[in-house]
C-alpha cells in the first residue's frame, strides 16, 4: 500500500494504492467511473482504454500505480458543458455500436489515434485501432465516426483559426 | 421447424410459470393510469363474459406485454424482452409509438425484470420482431382505440369526428382535444383487450419503418449506461469462484489457510463449490490465487478425436439437451434413383468447429438477499428462466426471485443460463452482503457453452441442365435448423443425429445450426455447380420456386456485379443464400489469397428481406454486424481442447474479427411491406461462410470442408478428403 496521487479528469484523488492494483479498477470500483469496461484483462480488447498524458493505455494492464501524477482522461471526463466531445458525437451519428460495451474503449481510442493524427485515412484509423474489439461488428461504422469525428474537429479547428477548411488535409 | 424443436435448441431449463400478480397488485408497482394488456380474442369470445374494454380481476396467464398510460401521459411498456444491442428498445417503442399515437420519446420501456414485466420464454430464435413487435402493436391500436371511445362518452361527440394524434384524442370539426392522461379522470383501470384490433398497414407507417436513433443511445457514448458489471450496491462485495482443473472436476482436497490470511477475505466452500468475497476486486484475486486445491477429472475427447466421436456416438432417437435436440428425418422421393439419373454426383463431408460467443461483456451477477428474498442483476437473454434457476438452487418459491437485466454486453444465443447469478447469489448468501461477480474473459472462454460442432455428409446428383436430381444430407450433432434444402429436388433424404454425450457443454449461437448447414448446402451447390459446368447462381436460380430467395440472390448478385470480373489464382469471387426463421438471405463474396496463403476477405455484399423493415438504421446495423461476427467463424474461430480443458482461452489465442479483417460491406435490403415483419438478429450471418469458402474455389480451385476455413492460411494440401 502506498499513498498515491491519481489526477483524473482534471480531479486530484490521494488513495492508498496496493502494489498489484490495475487502475481499471480503481477507476471503476474506487472513484465510480465505470464507463472503462473489463473485456480480457489482457490488454487485447480495448474495452478498458484510457488515456495517459492523452496516449490511449490499457487500464487492465497499467498498475495503479505507477500512474502516479500523470494525466488520466477516462470517457466521464470527454464532456464539456452538456455537450459531447466530437467523437462521442461521431459515434452517436453514425450510431457506431450495438450492445456497445466496446464504445468507451473505441472512442477513447478514437480520441487518442486524432491527437496523434488528426486527419487519418480510413487504412490508418482501422491500423491505429486494431487493438479495440467490436464483438458486435460495427466496425465500418466506427471507422466513418472516426472519419467524421476528424472532419468535424478540422472544421472546427478552421473555423477557431477564422478561415475555412480549404487546407484541412486530404485522404 | 416447430417451436418445440427450436426451443430444445435453445439449451432451455425447465419453465414453469405461475403468474400471481392481481390487478391492484400490479397497479400499486405502476400507479394511477391505464393498464392495457391484450388477450386472445378467440379465448375472450369462448369466455363470452369478457367484452371489449371487460375489466379482469386477474390478468391471464397467457399476457405477454402490457402497457401503462399514466395519468401524467407518460407511456410506459412492459416487456420481459431483453435489450442486448439488438436495438430493440428502440425498434419495439417506434411500434408502439406508431399505433398508439405517441410520439416515440414519450415512452419508457421496461424491460426483463421478473417482478414488472409479463413472463417471456427469452429473447432468442429472432422472435421479438415478428412476435412481441406485433403484440406491442396490437395492444397500443386496441388502447387507442379505446381512448377514443372513452373520449366521444366524455366530450359527448361523434365518435367519428375523433381522431388520436400526440397522445391527444382530437376532434377534427372543432379542434377541441384532451390528453389520453386526462381521459382516465385520476382513476385506476385495467383494461383487457382482444388482440385483433385494425393495425395501421406497413405502406402507412409514420413511426416504424424510420431509422429513429437508438433511444439511450447518449448514456453508451457517455460510458453511463449501467450493465450489470457496473453497478455498485450498499456495502457490496466482490466475489470469484475456484474452477476446477478441468470439464466435470470434482474437488479432491482445499487447502484455503492462505487466502483466510487475506485481511476482510471469506472463502465460501459448499461441496464442489469454492468461491472468496472480498471487500474488492484485487484481494479478491489475491486470496483466489492463494488457494491451493486438487480436483479429479474424468478423461475426456480431445480435440483431434472431435468429428469421429461425433459421428459415431449419434445414437439417432432421442437427442441429448442442450444443443443437439431431437433427431429428424425428412424423406421424398428415392433418393438411390435420383442419384442414378443424375449426369454428375458430388460425395463431401464437411464439418464445423466448436466456437465460442465472445461476448465483450463477460457473464455478470449482482446478487443480493433480503431475509429470503433474492434479487439478482444480471446479463441474460432467459430472465424468467433464469429466476427459475435461482428458486430452484436455492429452494425458494418462485416470486422470491427477482432478476433484473440491464441492457446487456451482447448474448448472440450465449447468455441462456444463469450459472454466474447462482454463483453470485451463493456468495451472497455467505457474505451476508450484495455480491458483485464477474467472469473473467478466461473463465468465458471455458465455462460458458460453445457452439456445437458438427459433421455433415452431403451427397447429390444433378443433370447436366442443371437440375437438381438428388439430395442426401446428414448433419451429426451441429444442429437441425434450416436442415431442409430450400431447392426443388425430386429425391431428398435430409437427418439430424444428435450426439448423445457431446464432448463440450454446447448450446445456441446466433443462427444456430443454421450457419452450419447452409455452409455444408451451399458449399455443395458449388461443388454440383461447378461438376456440370454451370455459373453457381445460374445453377441456384434454375433450382429456385420461391420468389423472395430468388429475389435476394438476383439483388446481391446485381449490386456485386456477379459474372462480370473474372476470378484469378489471387482474387475469387463466390456466392450463397437461403433463408430461416422469415429471412432471406443472399451473400457475395470478394477474397484474395497472398502469395504467403492467407485469405483476406475484400468484398462482401448482401441482400436481405425479412418483410416490412421497423427501423432500417438498426436493421442494417444487425446485418453488417452479423457478416462481421460471421468472418470469424468462416476464417478461424476455433475452441481448442484437450482431456477437458480449452487450450486457447484468451483474445490472444482465440482470434475474433478486428478492423484488419474488416471487407467492405455493402447491405441491400429489399423492403416488402406486403408480408408479415421477420426477425433480423440471425440469419443474415448464414450466406457468409459459404460465399468465402466459394470464392477461395473460385480463386485457387481448391475446395475447403471445414469451418473455420484457414485458420491459418490455406491448409496443406491433403492427399484425400477426410
Amino acid at each position: 500500500m502506498a499513498e498515491t496521487l491519481l489526477h483524473v479528469n482534471g480531479s486530484d484523488h490521494h488513495l492508498q494504492v496496493a502494489d498489484d492494483e490495475m487502475l481499471l479498477y480503481v477507476l471503476r470500483d474506487r472513484l465510480n467511473l465505470t464507463g472503462s469496461k473489463y473485456g480480457c484483462g489482457e490488454g487485447q480488447c480495448g474495452a478498458c482504454t484510457v488515456l495517459i498524458d492523452g496516449r490511449p493505455v490499457r487500464s487492465c494492464r497499467t498498475f495503479a500505480g505507477s500512474v502516479a501524477g500523470r494525466k488520466i482522461s477516462t470517457i466521464e471526463g470527454l464532456e464539456r458543458n452538456g455537450r459531447l466531445h466530437p467523437v462521442q458525437q461521431a459515434f452517436l451519428d453514425e450510431e457506431a455500436f450495438q450492445c456497445a460495451y466496446c464504445t468507451p474503449g473505441m472512442v477513447m481510442s478514437a480520441v487518442g489515434l486524432l491527437a496523434s493524427n488528426p486527419r487519418p485515412s480510413d487504412e490508418e484509423i482501422m491500423r491505429g485501432m486494431n487493438g479495440n474489439i467490436c464483438r458486435c461488428g460495427a466496425y465500418q461504422r466506427i471507422v466513418a465516426a472516426v472519419r467524421r469525428a476528424a472532419s468535424e474537429q478540422a472544421k472546427t479547428k478552421a473555423e477557431l483559426l477564422g478561415h475555412s477548411d480549404k487546407a484541412g488535409g486530404s485522404r | 421447424m416447430s417451436f418445440d424443436s427450436e426451443l430444445l435448441q435453445q439449451s432451455p431449463e425447465r419453465v414453469q410459470h405461475s403468474f400471481t400478480l392481481s390487478r391492484r397488485e400490479l397497479l400499486k408497482l405502476v400507479g394511477a393510469g391505464l393498464l392495457v394488456c391484450a388477450v386472445d380474442s378467440r379465448a375472450m369470445q369462448e369466455s363470452g363474459a369478457r367484452t371489449r374494454g371487460g375489466e379482469e380481476d386477474r390478468i391471464p396467464h397467457d399476457i405477454a406485454s402490457w402497457i401503462h398510460i399514466g395519468a401524467d401521459n407518460s407511456i410506459t411498456v412492459f416487456t420481459g424482452k431483453t435489450e442486448m444491442g439488438q436495438n430493440i428498445r428502440t425498434s419495439l417503442a417506434q411500434q408502439v409509438a406508431e399505433e398508439l399515437h405517441v410520439p416515440v420519446g414519450t415512452i419508457t420501456m421496461v424491460m426483463a425484470d421478473t417482478e414488472l414485466c409479463p413472463f417471456d420464454m427469452g429473447t432468442f430464435g429472432s422472435r421479438t420482431t415478428p412476435q412481441m413487435g406485433t403484440e406491442l402493436r396490437n395492444i397500443s391500436a386496441a388502447a387507442r382505440e379505446m381512448l377514443i371511445d372513452r373520449a366521444a362518452g366524455q366530450l359527448g361527440e361523434n365518435r367519428t369526428q375523433l381522431i388520436a394524434v400526440d397522445g391527444m384524442v382530437k376532434d377534427n370539426s372543432n379542434g377541441r382535444s384532451v390528453r389520453y392522461g386526462d381521459l382516465l379522470q385520476g382513476q385506476q383501470l385495467v383494461k383487457l383487450i382482444p388482440d385483433d384490433p385494425p393495425l395501421a398497414p406497413p405502406e402507412q407507417w409514420k413511426v416504424a419503418g424510420t431509422p429513429v436513433p437508438k433511444l439511450n443511445g447518449r448514456e453508451f457514448v457517455t460510458g453511463g449506461h449501467k450493465y450489470t458489471s457496473d453497478l455498485a450496491r450498499p456495502e457490496m462485495q466482490y466475489g470469484k469462484v475456484l474452477r476446477p482443473s478441468g470439464f466435470h472436476g470434482t474437488l479432491a482436497s482445499l487447502d484455503s489457510a492462505e487466502a483466510h490470511r487475506i485481511p476482510r477475505v471469506s472463502v465460501v466452500h459448499d461441496g464442489d463449490f469454492v468461491g472468496v468475497v472480498a471487500p474488492d476486486p484485487t484481494s479478491a484475486t489475491r486470496a483466489l490465487g492463494a488457494m491451493k486445491a486438487q480436483w479429479n477429472t474424468p478423461q475426456q475427447i480431445s480435440e483431434t478425436d472431435l468429428y469421429d466421436y461425433l459421428r459415431k456416438n449419434s445414437g439417432g432417437a432421442s437427442g441429448g439437451g442442450e444443443g443437439g435436440g431431437r433427431s429428424n428425418s425428412h424423406e421424398t422421393g428415392l433418393i438411390e434413383s435420383g442419384m442414378a439419373s443424375a449426369d454428375k454426383k458430388i460425395e463431401s463431408t464437411y464439418t464445423v468447429a466448436y466456437i465460442q460467443h465472445a461476448p465483450l461483456e463477460p457473464r455478470a451477477a449482482v446478487a443480493e438477499w433480503n431475509g429470503d428474498k433474492l434479487t439478482v442483476w444480471t446479463g441474460t437473454q432467459r430472465p424468467f428462466a433464469v429466476r427459475d434457476e435461482l428458486a430452484q438452487a436455492f429452494h425458494l418459491p418462485e416470486k422470491n426471485v427477482r432478476v433484473i437485466v440491464p441492457d446487456t454486453g451482447s448474448g448472440y444465443g450465449g447468455k441462456h443460463t444463469g450459472e454466474c447469478a447462482i454463483e453470485a447469489a451463493r456468495l451472497a448468501k455467505a457474505a451476508g452482503k450484495p455480491v458483485k461477480l464477474q467472469w473473467t474473459r478466461e473463465e468465458e472462454f471455458t465455462w460458458a457453452y460453445f457452439r456445437p460442432a458438427g459433421v455433415i455428409d452431403v451427397r447429390a446428383g444433378a443433370r447436366s441442365d442443371g437440375t437438381l436430381v438428388a439430395w442426401e444430407f446428414h448433419n451429426y450433432n451441429s444442429g437441425p435448423s434450416a436442415i431442409n434444402t430450400f431447392y426443388k429436388v425430386a429425391n431428398q433424404k435430409i437427418q439430424f443425429h444428435p450426439t448423445q454425450t457431446p464432448p463440450l457443454r454446447q448450446g445456441s449461437y446466433r443462427g444456430l445450426a443454421a450457419t452450419a448447414n447452409h455452409f455444408a448446402r451451399e458449399s455443395a451447390m458449388d461443388e454440383l455447380a461447378h461438376a456440370i459446368g454451370m455459373d453457381p447462381l445460374e445453377f441456384r436460380l434454375k433450382n429456385i420456386t420461391d420468389p423472395r430467395l430468388r429475389a435476394v440472390f438476383e439483388t446481391a448478385a446485381k449490386r456485386f456485379g456477379w459474372g462480370q470480373r473474372k476470378s484469378s489464382a489471387s482474387r475469387g469471387f463466390g456466392i450463397a443464400g437461403g433463408c430461416e426463421k422469415g429471412g432471406y438471405v443472399a451473400t457475395c463474396a470478394e477474397v484474395v489469397v497472398d502469395r504467403d496463403h492467407s485469405v483476406r476477405i475484400a468484398r462482401v455484399v448482401e441482400a436481405w428481406d425479412c418483410g416490412p423493415v421497423v427501423n432500417p438504421n438498426g436493421l442494417r446495423n444487425q446485418i453488417e454486424g452479423a457478416i462481421v461476427q460471421g468472418i470469424g467463424g468462416a476464417l478461424f474461430e476455433d475452441v481448442h481442447f484437450a482431456n477437458g480443458r480449452v487450450l486457447n482461452p484468451h483474445f490472444s489465442s482465440y482470434r475474433v474479427p478486428r478492423f484488419g479483417d474488416l471487407p467492405s460491406i455493402e447491405v441491400e435490403i429489399i423492403n416488402r411491406k406486403d408480408v408479415p415483419p421477420f426477425g433480423a438478429g440471425e440469419t443474415p450471418i448464414v450466406g457468409l461462410a459459404p460465399a468465402v469458402a466459394n470464392a477461395i474455389f473460385s480463386a485457387t480451385g481448391r475446395r475447403l470442408w471445414a469451418m473455420p476455413l484457414v485458420a491459418n492460411g490455406m491448409p496443406e494440401q491433403k492427399a484425400a478428403r477426410s
